[in-house]
Parts: structure tokens; C-alpha cells; sequence
């Protein structure tokens, strides 16, 4: 498994519509599982309404982790979108 | 006759029958299902149904009203094949064997109140989207006909508010208005009522009664009034105002665009003058072609306390940022006079028109003007902003001011805060001292802009607010005109630019004359740009220049 952690940057933090953007980047990976997590609380990052109820604000601090596929690709790549997108 | 009053959110006049809008029959029966298999298929084709219609919406919204709009309905989609809603639906139907509609409805009320539970107002709304979610899914379901209009005439459509997904299926060649029981004037109702340029009035309660259906009413978006079986008087006053309103419309279409440019090619910018960051939208509607006086009061006199900076700055970077590249004039707080604030404390004064207002104020409390200057220079990086201060009668004033500027400019650098490097600073020429003081000053500021209601009241001696004054109180009166030849003379020969905000920009009577003296920029009321833009293009400067400066300077003119 491989994880990084990233704190949000985007002032409406993980809303509806970086929500939206985010499932359909996840969805290009399928043969690795994504996970979300902040403090004790988790998501896999394909669904939609639990990623928008866990409430990620500006300022938060998560850790993404890939599991299967090829982890150091992947987890690259999402680094790469939370940067770009969050 | 029966009148009601709502809330006019989008303005115009319109008469029909009034309809009230037909949702379907959606009562759902909570039943056990004998082949679970076949009730899980049956949901599969619903919502495959569901994110079709979805993706239809979004392409429907995205062409009428952009990016945005569509996104609403691609996270409906996104909703709709959830996999945690999914997986509930399906423990639901495979596991205890109930009914699909029943399933659906009961999935939707669960996750609704899961986001109705959250402390975040935003989220919280989002209750509304997964009931409208499965609430389409159940319809499909159901088998129901999504609701709309049953009626072979255009009507005036009357619900109690409308859905996102309801509004974007209306036939919108049956509409002639709307009237809603609850909604906001920025509820999805009144947005659509605007882009279409129909009216639309909200929060009638019950007032529209279900036995109103059918009658003749006149819905006016002006003043909010909704009028059932109009009597002749009415109808025919409303009428007269729809007409008006449909030439001002025409007019608008034919002007919009359009430059303000003299017949022989002389050209003027027309901005407009607003008091909040929610006129915006009458400006860009009326084809304004920036802010040339946004009164900041509006910031102080809606607060308890001292407005706070980041407060300061949402508003200012609203007003910037939906302004896009179009110049914003702001001007620094301007109370005193017959603007008083309570937690300003100030002393109660004799005659408060010539007393400690505007910079005056600023200046001597530094902490209030320097917290409005960082929240406009942090602003500043998200438009076009320039700075005015308002009732200056001395060059030191404007240098002091200046200093305070270049003071919190550097603090922002300090702070890694980004700024725009481009702020134009100006004043107001609201004082004779400083229409007669215009040379020197020209050469501090990069532009001017003249404040005629408080320059034609401090050159007449005239009181403003004083009625009894009659034919001594002259707005026309050539001291005045010659004095705004004068600023204008000494910013044109200073390299700087020369505006008018006060009422008398948007006097068509004058126009002939401010063009003459050269006058670079007229803000007026929005409503008033298009008027005078006809006017700006009728005129051609070449053949009454002359005749209207000699006017103004002759010894003959009748005073």
C-alpha cells in the first residue's frame, strides 16, 4: 500500500463539484483501491456522497492511500490531482 | 379584484390565466415483491432511465446557461449510481425483498437527512438534490410523465417553489411568468425567470388561492404585485407599464453592444453607480461598461460594529471578480452628513454637510481607513479596481491618503499577500476648493471624478435636502458648468482622466455639453445608460461645441 497526505487548499474544500471530480478521476484507476481519510474517519474515493459527508474543509489534513494496481503510478497520478484540483 | 404582494425577483409585466403547476401522482404503496431478481432489474432500468434523462438535463442546461448549470445535474448522475445509495437500495430490494418505488423513496429520505444532519449550510442543501435524485428515479418507476403544463395558451404558472430539474423541463413557450409561495431571488425559479426575461414573483404564501386557477391575473416583477381579475383601470395602467417596458427591452436589444460613440466619432465610456455587490447584475444587464462609483457606506451601515477586513474583502473581490476585466471604481467610506452611523460615535454637529465626513473622518482614524485599504488592495488581485476618495479640498489631504496606500501596500508585501500593481488612485471633485485647486491636484492622481449633487450644493450654497429653495437651487447654473470645464481643462492637461457620478451625468440635457468640455466618463443609475447612450449616439460634438463653451463662458447667458 502506498499513501500520501495532502492539506486542502481550495477555499469550498471537498464540495459537490470537487467531489464530482474526484470519483471520475478515481474511476480511471480501477484496479486499485483508493481510500480517503481524515482523523478515524474513511472513504473509498468512488463514492460520491460518503466522500461529500465526511465534510472536508479548507485546511484539513487527509491521507490518500492506493491499494493493488500499480501503486507508485497511481499514487502518483493522485498527488498529482489533489495538487491540481483541491 | 384581488392584489397581492410578493416579492418581485425579475422584473416585467405579464398577463394570462394562472396555472398552477402539475406534479404527477407520486403516492408510492410500500409492497413485498415475489421475484427479487426481477424487482432488482427493474430498478437497473429506472435509473439507467434516470442518468440518461440526467445527461440530457445537463446538455440542456449547459447550452443555456453555461458550465456551472450543468455541473448540477452531472453530480445528480454521479448520485444517482452512488455506490453506497446503490448498495442501500439493494439490501433493500434483494435482502428484504420490498418493492423498488418504496426502496428508493426511503434510500433518498436516509441520505437526505445524513446531509440535512451536517454543520455546513451548503451540505445541508444538498438534501434537496438526493431527494430530487430519487424522486425522478420513483417517476420512472411510477411510470409518471414527468409534471408540467397542460394548457394550450401561455400561462402565468403559479407552484409553490420549483425543483432545479423541474425548471430546466418546463415548456418555456407556455410561460409568461411565474408567482411561487416560498423561493429566493436566487432560486432556481428566479434565475430562469430572469434569463428569460419574464416575471417572476416569489413568497405569495397561500395568498394564490387553488380556486385562482384559470382567472385572469397580472403579475408585475417591478413592485412584486400580483393582481387576480384585474378591473379596467388596472389592467389598462399595467398594460401601458408592459409597454413601456417591452420598448425599453427593444430598445436594449437594438443598443446593446453597441459603443457610445458621438455621430462623428467622439467616444465616452458610460459606467454605472452602485450602492451593492448585488447590483452588479443590473449593470452587466443594462451593458454598462464598468463601475464608476461603488459607495462603500453600504458595508458600515449594514453591520453592528466596525466591518471587519476579510468582510470587507468578500464583498470587494465579489464585486471585482463578477465584474471580470471591467474597470471598478470604489470609493473609500463616505458617511458624515446625512449618512450617520451609530457605532462611529460621532459628536452631533451643527451643520454636518461641512463637517467631519468622508476622508475627513479617515484621516484623522487611520485604523478604520487602513483596514478598508488592505481589504480593497487584497481585492484588487481578483479584477479591475481603482481607489477614490471622496471630499477632498486639499492637495495634502490626497497625499497623506496616498501614503496610507503605499504603507499598506508594503505591509502586503511583506506578508506574501498578492496585490494588483496597477490600482489607479482618483477624487472626487465634490467641493469648489478642489475644482478650483484641479491643476495641482491633476498632477497627484490618475483620475477625477466629479460629485455634482454635493458641487452644485456647496457652489450654490444651496441645502440638497432643503425643498423650500425653489428657483435659487439651479443644477444648471453656469458656475457650476464652468467649473467642470475647469477640472476638466486641468486633468486633460495633466495626461489624466475626467468622469462624472452625480446626478447630472445622466441629465440628456447636459450630454451636448460634457461632450463638449471633453468629459471622458459619465456612471449613471443603471437603468439610465441606454437612454443615454441613444443620446451619446445622436449627438454629433463637431456642430455645438463651440456655440455651447462660449455659452458657458459668455458674459451674456442668462443667470
Amino acid at each position: 500500500m502506498k499513501s500520501f497526505s495532502y492539506t486542502i487548499t481550495d477555499p469550498v474544500g471537498i464540495h459537490a463539484r470537487p467531489a464530482g471530480l474526484l470519483v471520475k478521476a478515481v474511476k480511471e484507476f480501477a484496479g486499485s483501491t483508493i481510500t480517503i481519510a481524515k482523523g478515524d474517519k474513511s472513504v473509498n474515493a468512488l463514492k460520491l456522497m460518503g466522500l461529500m459527508q465526511m465534510g472536508i474543509k479548507q485546511g484539513d489534513a487527509v491521507t490518500v492511500s492506493v491499494e493493488g494496481g500499480d501503486e507508485d503510478a497511481v499514487c502518483a497520478a493522485m498527488e498529482a490531482f489533489f495538487k491540481a484540483n483541491l | 379584484m384581488i392584489t397581492i404582494q410578493g416579492k418581485g425577483v425579475s422584473t416585467g409585466v405579464a398577463v394570462g390565466p394562472l396555472y398552477f403547476y402539475r406534479r404527477a401522482d407520486l403516492t408510492i404503496r410500500r409492497t413485498e415483491v415475489a421475484d427479487k431478481e426481477a424487482e432488482w432489474a427493474r430498478f437497473k432500468a429506472a435509473q439507467a432511465k434516470a442518468i440518461e434523462q440526467l445527461g440530457e438535463l445537463a446538455e440542456k442546461a449547459r447550452a443555456e446557461a453555461g458550465d456551472e448549470a450543468a455541473m448540477l445535474f452531472e453530480t445528480h448522475q454521479m448520485m444517482a449510481e452512488d455506490l453506497d445509495y446503490e448498495e442501500a437500495i439493494e439490501n433493500g430490494i434483494k435482502g428484504e425483498g420490498i418493492n423498488a418505488e418504496a426502496v428508493v423513496s426511503e434510500t433518498g429520505e436516509q441520505f437526505a437527512a445524513m446531509f440535512s444532519a451536517m454543520d455546513d449550510a451548503y451540505m445541508q442543501a444538498r438534501s434537496a438534490d438526493v431527494k430530487d435524485v430519487s424522486g425522478r428515479i420513483v417517476s420512472i418507476l411510477l411510470g409518471a410523465v414527468q409534471g408540467g403544463i397542460d394548457s394550450p395558451v401561455p400561462v402565468v404558472l403559479a407552484a409553490d417553489d420549483l425543483a432545479p430539474s423541474e425548471t430546466v423541463q418546463l415548456d418555456k413557450s407556455k410561460i409568461l411568468g411565474f408567482v411561487t409561495s416560498y423561493g429566493s431571488g436566487s432560486s432556481h425559479t428566479a434565475i430562469l425567470a430572469r434569463t428569460m426575461g419574464i416575471p417572476a414573483i416569489i413568497g405569495v404564501g397561500d395568498q394564490v388561492k387553488p380556486e385562482y386557477e384559470g382567472r385572469e391575473v397580472i403579475v408585475d416583477g417591478g413592485t412584486g404585485e400580483v393582481v387576480v381579475d384585474p378591473d379596467d383601470a388596472t389592467r389598462q395602467a399595467l398594460l401601458a407599464k408592459r409597454e413601456q417596458l417591452l420598448k425599453r427591452q427593444a430598445l436594449l436589444e437594438q443598443l446593446k453592444g453597441k459603443p457610445n460613440v458621438t455621430k462623428d466619432g467622439q467616444t465616452v465610456r458610460v459606467y454605472c453607480n452602485i450602492g451593492n455587490p448585488e447590483d452588479v447584475h443590473t449593470v452587466l444587464e443594462n451593458d454598462g461598461g464598468g463601475v464608476g462609483l461603488f459607495r462603500s457606506e453600504f458595508l458600515y451601515l449594514e453591520c453592528d460594529d466596525y466591518p471587519t477586513e476579510d468582510y470587507q474583502f468578500e464583498a470587494y473581490k465579489k464585486v471585482l471578480s463578477d465584474m471580470g476585466d471591467k474597470e471598478v471604481v470604489i470609493r473609500t467610506l463616505d458617511i458624515g452628513a446625512d449618512k450617520q452611523i451609530d457605532y462611529f460615535n460621532l459628536p452631533k454637529e451643527e451643520n454636518p454637510a461641512m463637517g467631519n465626513r468622508a476622508l475627513r473622518i479617515c484621516l484623522n482614524r487611520p485604523e478604520i481607513f487602513r483596514t478598508q485599504l488592505r481589504a480593497l488592495y487584497r481585492a484588487s488581485a481578483y479584477g479591475h479596481l481603482c481607489i477614490m476618495f471622496p471630499m477632498v479640498t486639499s492637495v495634502w489631504e490626497v497625499k497623506e491618503a496616498k501614503k496610507m496606500c503605499e504603507q499598506v501596500k508594503k505591509e502586503l508585501t511583506a506578508e506574501g499577500i498578492p496585490f494588483a500593481e496597477d490600482v489607479q488612485l482618483g477624487i472626487m471633485i465634490e467641493t469648489p476648493a478642489a475644482a478650483v485647486m484641479s491643476d495641482r491636484l491633476a498632477k497627484e492622481v490618475d483620475f477625477f471624478s466629479c460629485g455634482t449633487n454635493d458641487l452644485t450644493q456647496y457652489t450654490l450654497a444651496c441645502d440638497r435636502q432643503n425643498n423650500d429653495l425653489g428657483r435659487f437651487f439651479n443644477p444648471h447654473h453656469p458656475s457650476v458648468l464652468r467649473l467642470l470645464k475647469m477640472v476638466a481643462d486641468n486633468a486633460h492637461k495633466n495626461g489624466i482622466w475626467v468622469g462624472i457620478c452625480g446626478e447630472l451625468g445622466a441629465d440628456l440635457e447636459l450630454t451636448e455639453t460634457f461632450l463638449s468640455i471633453g468629459i471622458d466618463e459619465l456612471s449613471v443609475s443603471p437603468r439610465a445608460v441606454l437612454p443615454l447612450r441613444q443620446k451619446i449616439r445622436e449627438t454629433d460634438v463637431r456642430q455645438c461645441r463651440e456655440k455651447l463653451v462660449n455659452d458657458l463662458l459668455s458674459d451674456q447667458t442668462q443667470i
